[in-house]
């Protein structure tokens, strides 16, 4: 669905007073000296169902309204939000963020300066989606998740069902004073399901998750369009019996076949957020941390074996990231970020961009709210599949190719340092491969590495056939903390001798 | 709020508002009124500085019982909405009841919360609110903080954030309350130029006139000048000093995990083999107390529970229940886990609603860190934990990292800063572990204290604490 099939009288910002409100913030701040300006009114309406043992047990509606004013004014930076929505309160807006401007230049060392942007006029840009989830009645979500509970709670191995859809539509009407007007809609969609085994005796239990992404579509999702949630609710619970019975795993060295349920996450963290140039600056040193992939060595770090590619992308379709234009008026663009697994290039906001030599901001600023300021967010950052013409390695291709490994499939628990180098992953199943075949499910694993050890193992890449994108509505950054919907797509994918922890043995002592 | 809506002024005229919408058999209104300032700074210069007013409104509609015996109420739906207009507030109470009307009884379902004795007569003030002023001493401090960074060769980064939350409660039972919660946080990095020395203090305040530029500043350079010596250690098992703010980022963890339904269905570090919880069975040798209270001095929070949406053991029904003080632990042994009415009723329990604060005290322990690092004959330092999440939920291991401070402790005195590392641990078996506690302090979580900021917590001595892997980060 482009913006012009969008139906009449369904955007969430139709009968908002969006010129006048544009008008007064803009210029106010013009008159006030700014040399930047730029003005977001937002409406974003989250719905939240859960039922527990196919009972509700949370229902959130949620619609946040405002508006946020960021100006630079003799080179220091303000920003003012309101959820009044009025020209008075937005030409308010600006006196409040240019006395703010004003009041922190006293602690000011370096000139705020932003990267030039070509005007785009007024433009509007709709993410695609069949159905707005938002406008299912929560008796349907119920249903949906009642039966998906359903269908989990007859097997005899599932002791607890928890089924949930987080859906989110967000509406963002943005202007600055380059002349640039931009009207937004993005839809997104997560369903999950996950089924509980408890051996009350021992007093131990083993849980599974669906691996279905997070996706920027409609409710068409949860109806097969993009993935067959029936299908793999009906092997959830045989596959949870086996994962209950599996043996613990041996801790030692292991090859590794991981899946793009898997995968994505491990991109995220030690890819994704490594090369964010204000983290590699130390923008983010308080908080969510630096980054190993200084800038100085861009162009040279050897980052990953050459079959590692690596883009950065805010126009994948149904990517979560995605988007027309970026909350600083940059249209949406795709880049390289690791080629023959070499740095070479990074995510950009305009601040970062004109304060690092950059012509352009490759359009990856975001704020979660209209009360947040946009700073530099990920784009969606995805590991891309074997070139060439043909297929590409299949996953059980890639599995022959190992004598004693392990096969890790969905995404459970994470965690990574604070400059991006030492990881931790564990997974929803995980399956011995030997001699080239899998050999049955292991539990307990966890896979440990340093970041760029792990992807100068890469062997091999899956073929197109095996991309998957998968995905997170909650990246965290920045102070306040923002939360941001991201994608990553990726091939499965073989690596060689990687540290495998026993998780259970962790514990103990 | 839409264009030519008439503005409610003020929150109980929304609640009032939305009250007197209601069709329903019950309601509850809710309105937080959100006052915020915030400076944040890196590399030597302030970065994002934002002021912002938010005002959120959430409705819940309750519809009477069937005939099927369930109790008083039996169904609920929430609206939350930014803004306030008068239409907007109707329209938030009709969706609403819409959701309401054709769903299910609800698990948590328990009569409304009836006026009572701690009814506040400040409903009537108007919210609080904060502005830049608040951060002036900050903002003035860190001008002359930036220039001395910048003549040492270091770079300064933090976050000071003041905000105001006053939060209104109406229900259809007749309670009108009112709750004013400030918060504010200050966070200071300090990193050698070269990035191989970082060091943090944070602290968690509710006014901003405890907090002293200058002395952040002397706590960093005391760490920065520990770390002129740099010393490689391996992974292994170590006894660790973990001073508060990192027994905070452990014990807030662990408080997430004491749902009291989760422990009895056996999905729970908190069940017991066999079927049914742990309460009551010793959890560690020293006499620790786990506890929170909302008149907590120094870390009030609300005396009673408001919640727009339900959870495990969290319900809409109880709006307006008295929260009390807690003890989790009691002397080292289980004592509480959370449970809304509903199932405390099922279980045979008291009810258990969650407290705005933890706090974990050693009756009689009155040591500083200082007086801990004295007696240690090695052993490392740390400073604060990081990343932390779940790994098996069973045992409750965590991972994480160290951050910002790891120094090694021998025959009394830090001898040098050591390399970071990756832990694997519970904080169950942390307690279990625990052979010495200091005094109690307030204490600010790095992981968690954006939105758990009050904490008290004493600096711990951990034996065999699990240092997983080295991490290069610094």
């Amino acid at each position: 669905m482009s913006w012009d099939d969008v139906p009449a009288g369904s955007s969430g910002l139709e009968g908002l007073p969006l010129a006048e409100v544009r008008s007064a913030a803009l210029e106010r701040a013009a008159a006030l000296g700014c040399s930047h300006a730029e003005v977001r009114v937002e409406r974003i309406r989250s719905q939240f169902v859960a039922l527990r043992d196919g009972h509700v047990e949370t229902t959130v509606d949620d619609t946040e309204i405002g508006i946020g004013l960021h100006v630079v004014r003799d080179g220091s930076f303000g920003f003012a939000a309101t959820v009044e929505l009025n020209a008075d309160a937005a030409a308010r807006l600006a006196d409040d963020a240019a006395s703010l401007a004003a009041e922190t230049s006293s602690a000011l060392g370096t000139r705020v300066e932003v990267a030039e942007e070509p005007p785009h006029g007024e433009v509007r840009w709709a993410s695609p989606y069949e159905v707005d989830p938002t406008a299912v009645t929560l008796a349907d979500k119920v249903s949906l998740l009642e039966d998906w509970s359903s269908r989990l709670m007859v097997s005899g191995t599932v002791d607890h069902v928890s089924a949930r859809v987080l859906a989110v539509v967000e509406d963002k009407h943005y202007a600055d004073l380059s002349g640039t007007v931009t009207t937004q809609r993005r839809v997104r969609i997560y369903p999950v399901v996950e089924a509980v085994a408890v051996d009350g005796e021992s007093g131990s239990f083993e849980s599974m998750r669906t691996l279905a992404p997070p996706v920027g579509r409609g409710w068409e999702y949860t109806d097969g369009q993009g993935w067959d949630f029936l299908a793999e609710l009906e092997t959830m619970p045989s596959l949870l019996a086996e994962k209950v019975a599996a043996p613990s795993v041996e801790p030692g060295t292991y090859d590794l076949v991981i899946d793009p349920s898997n995968l994505w996450l491990t991109i995220h963290e030690s890819v994704g957020h490594a090369t964010e140039l204000d983290r590699a600056l130390g923008y983010e040193a308080a908080y969510a941390g630096t980054s190993f992939a200084t800038f100085d060595q861009l162009g040279t770090l050897r980052y990953g074996s050459p079959v590692m590619h690596v883009i950065g992308d805010r126009t994948t379709p149904h990517g979560l990231a995605s988007v027309g234009y970026d909350d600083e008026g940059v249209e949406a663009q795709s880049f390289d970020i690791v080629r023959d697994g070499v740095l070479v290039g990074y995510q950009l906001d305009r601040r970062m961009a004109a304060e690092n030599g950059f012509d352009r901001s490759n359009g990856c600023a975001f704020a979660d709210s209209p009360l947040h300021v946009p700073i530099q967010r990920m784009a969606n950052v995805s590991l891309q599949p074997a070139p060439g013409p043909g297929p590409g390695p299949s996953t059980e291709e890639l599995f022959s190719g190992v004598e004693r490994g392990i096969y890790v499939v969905g995404d459970k628990s994470w965690s990574i340092d604070m400059q991006r180098y030492n990881f931790q992953f564990t997974g929803q199943r995980f399956y011995r491969i030997e001699h080239g075949r899998l050999a049955g499910q292991l539990k307990d694993v966890a896979y440990q590495a340093q970041t760029t050890d792990f992807w100068g193992s890469l062997e091999a890449v899956g073929g197109r056939s095996t991309y998957v994108l998968g995905g997170a509505f909650n990246c965290g950054k920045g102070q306040p903390g923002q939360v941001a919907p991201v994608s990553h797509g990726c091939p499965s994918a073989l690596f060689r001798e990687i540290n495998i922890l026993n998780a259970r043995a962790e514990a103990s002592r | 709020m839409s264009a030519g809506d008439r503005l409610l002024s003020s929150p109980q005229e929304v609640i009032e508002r939305a009250l007197a919408a209601s069709r329903a058999e019950g309601c509850a209104v809710i309105v937080e009124e959100v006052s915020q300032a915030e400076v944040r700074f890196a590399n030597n210069t302030t970065t994002t500085n934002g002021v912002r007013r938010d005002r959120r409104v959430a409705v819940v509609s309750f519809r009477a019982a069937g005939s099927d015996g369930s109790p008083g109420f039996a169904r609920l739906a929430v609206g939350v909405a930014s803004g306030s207009g008068e239409v907007e507030v109707t329209e938030l109470v009709r969706a609403s009841e819409m959701e309401a009307s054709g769903a299910s009884p609800a698990d948590d379902a328990a009569p409304l919360i009836e006026p009572g004795e701690h009814d506040a007569t400040e409903f009537d003030e108007p919210p609080l609110s904060t502005s830049p002023a608040v951060l002036g001493g900050v903002i003035s401090g860190l001008g002359e903080a930036f220039a001395r960074a910048r003549s040492a060769g270091n770079r300064l980064a933090g976050f000071a954030t003041h905000g105001v939350e006053t939060v209104y409660l109406g229900t259809s039972t007749g309670i009108r309350l009112r709750h004013v919660q400030p918060a504010g946080t200050m966070e200071l990095v300090a990193r050698s130029a070269d990035g191989t020395r970082s060091v943090w203090s944070g602290a968690g305040t509710s006014t901003f006139e405890d907090i002293d530029v200058h002395a952040f500043e002397s706590r960093l350079d005391r760490r920065l000048a520990w770390a002129q010596r740099k010393i490689e250690l391996p992974a292994g098992r170590y006894e660790v000093l973990l001073p508060p703010d990192a027994a905070a980022d452990l014990m807030v963890a662990m408080s997430q995990s004491m749902s009291g339904r989760d422990a009895e269905e056996g999905r729970s570090p908190f069940s017991a083999p066999g079927g049914g919880t742990r309460v009551g069975e010793q959890l560690c040798p020293l006499p620790f107390d786990l506890r929170g209270d909302p008149a907590e001095p120094g870390l009030e929070s609300s005396p009673f529970l408001v919640t727009g949406a339900s959870g495990t053991d969290v319900s809409v029904f109880d709006n307006g229940l008295p929260v009390s003080a807690t003890n989790w632990v009691e002397k080292g042994r289980l004592r509480r886990l959370e449970y809304h009415r509903a199932g405390a009723a099922r279980s045979g329990v008291e009810p258990s609603p969650p407290v705005g604060n933890l706090v974990l005290g050693l009756p009689g322990a009155t040591a500083s860190l200082d007086d801990m690092i004295a007696g240690t004959e090695r052993g490392l330092l740390l400073t604060c934990l990081w990343y932390i999440r779940e790994v098996d939920p069973v045992t409750l291991l965590l991972t994480g990292l160290t951050r910002d401070g790891v120094y090694l402790v021998e025959h009394g005195e830090v001898v040098g800063a050591v390399n970071n590392f990756r832990f694997n641990e519970s904080p169950l078996d942390v307690l279990a572990r625990a052979t010495q506690s200091g005094a109690t302090e307030r204490a600010l979580s790095r992981e968690w204290g954006e939105w758990m900021n009050r904490t008290a917590m004493p600096p711990l001595r951990v034996a065999d604490f699990n240092m997983s892997s080295v991490s290069p980060a610094t």
